[in-house]
């Protein structure tokens, strides 16, 4: 606890001087941890001399960061207009089921953590999906399958 | 003789082209050549937005660069035994990439350079006409500047189309200690890709554009805004302005100017919303990305309460070759009101996907069926949807229409960003109808009520309609929802969320079990 304190203070610290540090602070804390610790909060909010109402609140409003361990992959399907025209739906469809869980939530093995995202602007090769900074075009169920075998590496096969 | 020869060979590094495999062949080619003892020198370069052909692998010749496409990585040994190093013929060879017709018949200024050069490499980006506007604009008062900028009839690219001139005219007459230039990169409509590829394939350009920009106003602060989605831009931006700033483009005394410019790249964390300009400043500050009221406008108070250009990544990247040329040059393409190129993306379900940049004035058919090759499963397009998430539905019986602002505008519908996402015949229109209000839930930063609430109710009365109960009634009752939403919002994003809806009732009341004139 008390090493974690200090590795996010020094994070923090890091972006002090920066006008409107919140977000690069936040980003390179989940950066480390793949979420934002609760203990962030304090430490981030005195650093920036603003109330831990107001970091709560910037946490809370946007959908990258999140507030619990994520899984080992963090697998985003595009729900955009241009890839459901090419059969998104269905892809999303596939991967809840073929994962067994639902968007925002993570496999039992703690693999995969799946999410929707709207656009990653790869509409030309839709349907897309994003693992980690890695997006991949023209996936339909055989390339997701591919894809989650790749993740659970090659000795489950 | 042969063992000495190096060749050149060209693989995107687009976001899209890796996605469907471009950093897989550049290794394969890597290794082939290694193998056979063949001097190859690899360029990462853009994309030149023809998708249905990435990954195009391209091989300078005398004659040109000779295209290749679309690459597997299976299918580099054959390439090699081909002899597609001096342009030999493969079942994949496309001829001189100057002359394939999607390309040749574009009017390409913006986009110039993407995909032409390495874009992290300031000599291919001076060979190519690079900051020739940036040397120009040193030598002229702020005034000049912003007069360029007028002349040429720009107007922003994002979706407002906002004369971009009038815009930096408020600022440059708005006195203040410091004052910022900051560029929209929250690229966030589906179907749009044109920012993306830009920063990807060009960024120079669009830091030449900023510091233009920062000259013109006299600011010396700017910020690229930029979506999480991007993780690609985000490296090349960062290492373009590095390179920037040691070649002195950034920084103290640009060229020796007296001028400086510093430039930053921000990340956003995945809020639509903040592709709206106030939101984006509230987000720039390290807070939630809420709406501010208008005004003040952030051209007389915005980020930090200081006068701000905001700008969307094609509006600045627009702006060197528009002080190079002239602005003259740049107002010769285009009709009416609408003037210059408009960089049009074309995805969803279409055979020929990809960026095609026109002067206005095109018709949807032709971009569609000329350029798009009708839809990619073969059906009929039955609509498109124009704009983003938050576009109307235009049918087919429209596609006579000419792209530009106003031709749109007596639509009903808007070019806003220049993405445009084809259906076909399978589509249902109530379920994209349900989803555009879907979409308005998740993202709508709860700030004005008719949008926080509304787009919640809406959803509600879309599947009352579906499960077939009292349909005429809600479809009223929906045009109830729809004006207080239109009327009760402070950003577009609550005031447009109906369009999709209202076009797809309009135009496809089939879907919504309803008659024609229900």
């Amino acid at each position: 606890m008390g090493n974690d304190s200090t590795r996010i203070a020094a994070i923090a610290d890091k972006h002090r001087s920066r006008p409107g540090a919140t977000l690069p602070i936040l980003h390179d804390i989940q950066a480390e941890y793949g979420y934002i610790p609760d203990e962030a909060v304090p430490i981030v909010a005195e650093t920036l001399n603003l109330s831990r109402a107001e970091i709560h609140g910037v946490i809370t409003f946007y959908a990258d960061f999140r507030t619990t361990p994520p899984g080992r992959h963090i697998v985003q399907v595009c729900r955009g207009e241009a890839c459901q025209a090419k059969g998104g739906e269905a892809l999303e469809e596939h991967a809840k089921k073929k994962l067994g869980v639902d968007f925002h939530e993570t496999t039992a093995d703690q693999n995969v953590t799946l999410e929707p995202v709207f656009c990653l602007g790869n509409c030309g090769c839709s349907p897309s999906v994003r693992v980690g900074d890695e997006i991949l075009g023209r996936v339909d169920a055989e390339r997701f399958n591919e894809l989650l075998d790749e993740l659970r590496g090659k000795e489950q096969r | 003789m042969i063992a000495n020869e190096s060749y050149k060979v060209y693989v995107p590094c687009d976001t899209t082209a890796a996605s469907v495999g471009a950093d897989r062949v550049a290794g394969r080619l890597i290794d082939e050549a290694q193998q056979r003892g063949i001097s190859l020198q690899i360029v990462r370069n853009g994309s030149r937005g023809m998708f249905w052909l990435e990954p195009l692998v391209e091989v300078v010749t005398e004659q040109g660069r000779v295209a290749y496409g679309p690459v597997r990585p299976a299918d580099v040994a054959s390439l090699f035994e081909a002899d597609f190093l001096r342009g030999g013929s493969h079942a994949l060879q496309l001829g001189l990439t100057s002359e394939i017709p999607y390309l040749k018949n574009q009017e390409r200024l913006t986009f110039a350079r993407v995909g032409l050069i390495d874009p992290l490499s300031i000599s291919d980006y001076e060979a190519y006409g690079g900051f020739v506007g940036l040397r120009k604009a040193i030598d002229m008062p702020p005034n000049g500047i912003v007069a360029a900028v007028k002349g040429s009839g720009l107007r922003g690219r994002g979706g407002a189309a906002f004369p971009t001139g009038i815009k930096w005219q408020t600022v440059l007459d708005t006195a203040a200690d410091q004052k910022y230039i900051v560029c929209n990169a929250d690229e966030g409509d589906s179907g749009t890709f044109a920012d993306r590829m830009l920063m990807e394939g060009d960024p120079y350009c669009l830091i030449e554009g900023m510091i233009i920009a920062g000259l013109g106003v006299g600011a010396t602060i700017g910020y690229i805004y930029l979506r999480s989605e991007y993780p690609r831009c985000w490296t090349i931006l960062n290492e373009a302005i590095a390179y920037a700033r040691a070649a002195n483009f950034l920084g103290e005394n640009i060229l020796g100017s007296g001028r400086h410019f510093e430039l930053e790249v921000r990340l956003g964390a995945g809020a639509y919303i903040c592709g709206e300009e106030t939101a984006l400043l509230e987000s720039l500050e390290g807070k939630r990305g809420e709406v501010r009221a208008k005004p003040p406008l952030p051209a007389v108070s915005g980020l930090f309460g200081k006068p701000t250009v905001v700008n969307n990544v094609i509006t600045l990247a627009s702006v060197p070759i528009i002080l190079s040329c002239g602005p003259e040059f740049y107002h010769d393409y285009g009709l009416g009101r609408s003037r210059g190129t408009l960089t049009l993306q074309l995805a969803g379900n279409i055979k020929y996907p990809g960026l095609i940049e026109k002067a206005f004035g095109m018709t949807l058919k032709e971009l569609l069926y000329d350029y798009g090759g009708g839809s990619a499963s073969g059906r009929p397009i039955r609509a498109v949807q124009a704009g983003g998430p938050l576009g109307a539905y235009v049918p087919a019986k429209d596609f006579d229409m000419p792209i530009d602002y106003e031709a749109f505008m007596e639509r009903g519908a808007m070019v806003g960003h220049g993405g445009i996402v084809a259906f076909d015949d399978s589509v249902d229109m109530l379920k994209m109808a349900r989803f555009a209000m879907e979409f308005c839930v998740e993202e709508s930063c709860g700030k004005c009520t008719p949008c926080r609430i509304g787009s919640v109710r809406g959803v509600e009365v879309i599947d009352k309609i579906a499960a077939g109960k009292e349909r005429s009634e809600k479809v009223e009752g929906f045009g109830g929802l729809w004006g207080t939403m239109k009327d009760g919002f402070l950003c577009a994003m609550g005031g447009m969320t109906p369009f999709p809806v209202v076009s797809a009732l309009k135009h496809f009341p089939e879907d919504f079990g309803l008659g024609p004139n229900e």
